[in-house]
């Protein structure tokens, strides 16, 4: 319990460090420690594999990726343009959303039984040594690979979508080749473009 | 005692050892260096310049510590200490010896393997945020190059890794030592071996994948700004870097504390252990007496086109075999 | 396919050579503890000899000061009277100032001397702190006068100083009888791929 709200303190106080930081790079660190303390909630919920898979996944493939582009930007040193204040705009909606999910997760609450029995959540410091418990590597296994393995699979094929995509978008502009013998008349007949209209 | 305390006290001793043997890995490789280039090493600071790391250190306290003007202050301080953090904290899943008592570890969790790519995956802030941070040229290129090398190697190096965890069946590092009682995994997961050695050793930025810090482009790569204890503390980073992909190896590649072909069972399994991992860190000092860089378009290029499409394959024809021979 | 494997040859032939040169003799000469044994005409630290009866050589003529190509040497020269003479001759050196931070170390000041007067000993350990304190003038350049006369390059014996302490015993690296100290690193390979063999030193440029 104190473990919860050490933790819960740690990752408002980033998460609210996060969007109002001024310089972009203090944001992807506010964000490193939010998930960091989010995968040590993770760790006394019992959710072993779903902590270390955070880690992974979120701070060690995601945010990194932001730390990169922002260093190659080289707009991490200089603070965010200040534009006009924005705020008074968005705070009504804002109040408005939040009141909203607030009763929302109160009726929710009110109306659900026990989840998951609190006792169940062995030592505060995280499961050891025993491999079926709720959390852990077999258990999530198991369960991503039988129950949910249509959402899983669907969901790969979305990321998949998603990468050709980016290659399409992104990726160098010479035209598709399948062959060495085709690649050949592909050059000549972009020299002969070249040739007829002049260089671009 | 309470289990806290417990936890305590060998996290102190581990600590003093890790750091100890950080001290001494350093001198030793200063000394293989010079012996493979006919040089003696470091001999002057006690007898066979046994104290060299004492005088090291005391040399990198004294000096002055300075920031850069165009620096940003906070990160600028900050990575070195997060650099350090993920080289440590490391060291409270891996297992020294037989751990049935729990004696030779400080944690064995379930899920060991991950926690320590999760670790490892972390590490990369402390260098790109220290090159970024220092608000100059060379750094920022030496950390822009880190995060895209320890981005792709690490791809290859979770690949190479899953094929033991198929053949152990489990993710918790003492369950991985103990099913290689009979056959340690490097005889049936070869592939996967050399693999995870090639990207070990991009992963902790050494010789020949050191592009980080490559001093004949870079100046000193992301830590050209830091002196002092600071630029110390990633130093002590790197080194214990380097122990802990030789730990790595030796847990899940070499059979742990396992005796080879169980000769000597009277020798306690740490001292295999210990012997093994030894091997690897000579290991990367010879490498660093022996190969020249890498070109960085090469580096990239090796890292997925020819890595991870091999840790894949070895991955799907490990699980072809197990999926119909058993474990 | 052929190449990647060659490749892979390659490295583990490169892995093999840094393996046995860790076992393989160093020429590395610890120098504040051990020195090496100089060529006796080693171009060092200067000296003003005497006669035997301890008359100084020189005579102030100063062919030494326009022979030095790097203008380090300055000489004020002056008469000898009958009561104070310094020197067989006619005139001596009132000053003599060399600047050991200028000097090259080409012996043309000894060359040019008609009384070898000035030669040049093997010492070469003179660091100091201060710039100025590497000026040396007639007080630390001259033979004291207990001291001898000073020798002249011909006659030291094989050049090695009396204040240097234990003397390197060097075989491989430096060839006395060639004359010049030769820290010749392919007859240092040779000798390795070779096993220990000890190459007789090559006379072909006597």
């Amino acid at each position: 319990m104190i473990a919860f709200w050490i933790l819960a303190v740690i990752m408002l106080g980033s998460a609210i460090w996060c969007i109002s930081a001024s310089k972009p790079v203090y944001s992807v660190v506010a964000l490193l420690l939010h998930f960091a303390a989010l995968a040590a909630m993770y760790l006394t919920l019992n959710a072993e594999f779903l902590a270390v898979i955070q880690l992974i996944v979120y701070s060690g493939a995601i945010l990194i990726l932001f730390l990169f582009v922002i260093a190659l930007l080289s707009s991490g040193v200089a603070s965010f343009s200040v534009g006009p204040n924005r705020l008074p705009r968005i705070a009504i909606p804002a109040i408005v959303l939040i009141a909203l999910a607030l009763g929302f997760f109160t009726y929710a609450m009110g109306h659900a039984g026990a989840v998951v029995p609190a006792a169940q959540a062995g030592s505060p410091l995280g499961p050891v040594g025993t491999a079926d418990v709720f959390g852990s590597v077999n258990d999530f296994g198991k369960a991503l690979f039988t129950s949910y393995l249509l959402p899983f699979e669907i969901t790969a094929l979305l990321l998949m979508v998603a990468v050709i995509g980016v290659i399409l978008l992104a990726g160098d502009h010479a035209p598709y080749v399948a062959t060495r013998k085709h690649a050949a008349e592909v050059r000549r007949e972009m020299r002969e473009a070249i040739l007829r209209e002049g260089r671009q | 005692m309470p289990d806290w305390l417990i936890i305590l006290i060998k996290s102190a001793i581990l600590l003093l050892v890790v750091v100890t043997t950080f001290a001494y890995a350093m001198l030793a490789e200063r000394k293989v260096l010079g012996w493979m280039q006919l040089r003696p090493g470091p001999n002057r600071v006690g007898p066979w310049g046994l104290m060299q790391p004492a005088a090291d250190a005391a040399k990198l306290i004294l000096k002055e510590d300075l920031t850069p003007r165009t620096a940003d202050p906070l990160i600028y301080r900050l990575a070195p200490f997060i650099s350090l953090l993920t080289a440590f904290s490391v060291y409270a899943v891996i297992p020294f010896g037989a751990s049935n008592a729990g004696v030779w570890a400080i944690g064995t969790p379930n899920a060991g393997i991950l926690f320590l790519l999760a670790i490892t995956s972390i590490g990369v802030y402390g260098i790109t945020l220290g090159g970024w941070a220092s608000g100059s040229k060379y750094p920022l290129l030496g950390s822009v190059r880190a995060t895209a090398q320890m981005i792709s190697y690490e791809l290859g190096m979770s690949l190479s890794f899953i094929g033991v965890l198929l053949l152990a069946g489990t993710t918790s590092l003492d369950g991985i030592v103990s099913a290689q009682e009979k056959w340690w995994f490097i005889i049936p997961q070869f592939v996967g071996f050399i693999v995870y050695i090639i990207t070990a050793v991009a992963e902790t930025n050494r010789v020949p994948f050191d592009l980080v810090e490559a001093e004949t482009e870079l100046v000193a790569g992301f830590h050209t700004e830091y002196s002092g204890l600071r630029f110390g503390l990633f130093f002590i980073a790197e080194y214990v870097n380097m122990l802990t992909v030789s730990c790595i190896a030796s847990l899940l590649f070499l059979g742990g504390w396992n005796a080879p072909f169980g000769i000597l069972p009277m020798v306690p399994g740490v001292v295999w252990f210990i012997l093994k991992v030894a091997f690897f860190m000579f290991f990367y000092m010879w490498l660093r007496a022996t190969l020249p860089r890498f070109r960085y378009d090469r580096l990239m290029a090796f890292g997925w086109k020819v890595l991870l499409p091999l840790a894949t394959l070895n991955l799907v024809v490990t699980a072809i075999i197990v999926a119909f021979l058993g474990h | 396919m052929r190449k990647q494997l060659y490749n892979v040859g390659a490295i583990l032939k490169g892995l093999s050579i840094t393996f046995r040169f860790m076992f393989a003799k160093r020429p590395t000469i610890e120098y504040p503890s051990v020195k090496k044994q100089h060529a006796p005409r080693f171009h060092g630290l200067h000296e003003l000899r005497r006669y035997a009866d301890g008359k100084e050589r020189c005579i102030g003529c100063e062919l030494c000061s326009s022979a030095c190509p790097a203008n380090a040497i300055t000489v004020i020269g002056a008469e000898n009277t009958p009561e104070d003479r310094k020197s067989p001759g006619e005139r001596h050196a009132a000053r003599y100032e060399i600047d050991e931070l200028r000097c090259i170390f080409c012996g043309m000041c000894e060359e040019a001397c008609p009384t070898d007067a000035i030669v040049l000993t093997p010492r070469f350990e003179m660091s100091d702190y201060k710039r100025g304190a590497l000026i040396y003038s007639k007080d630390r350049l001259l033979v004291p006068a207990d001291a001898g006369v000073g020798a002249a390059p011909d006659e030291r014996p094989n050049g090695i100083p009396g204040d240097l302490g234990r003397v390197a015993e060097i075989k491989s690296t430096t060839d006395i009888e060639r004359g010049y100290s030769a820290t010749n690193r392919g007859e240092i390979l040779k000798k390795q791929t070779r096993g220990l063999a000890i190459l007789p030193p090559q006379r072909e440029d006597v």
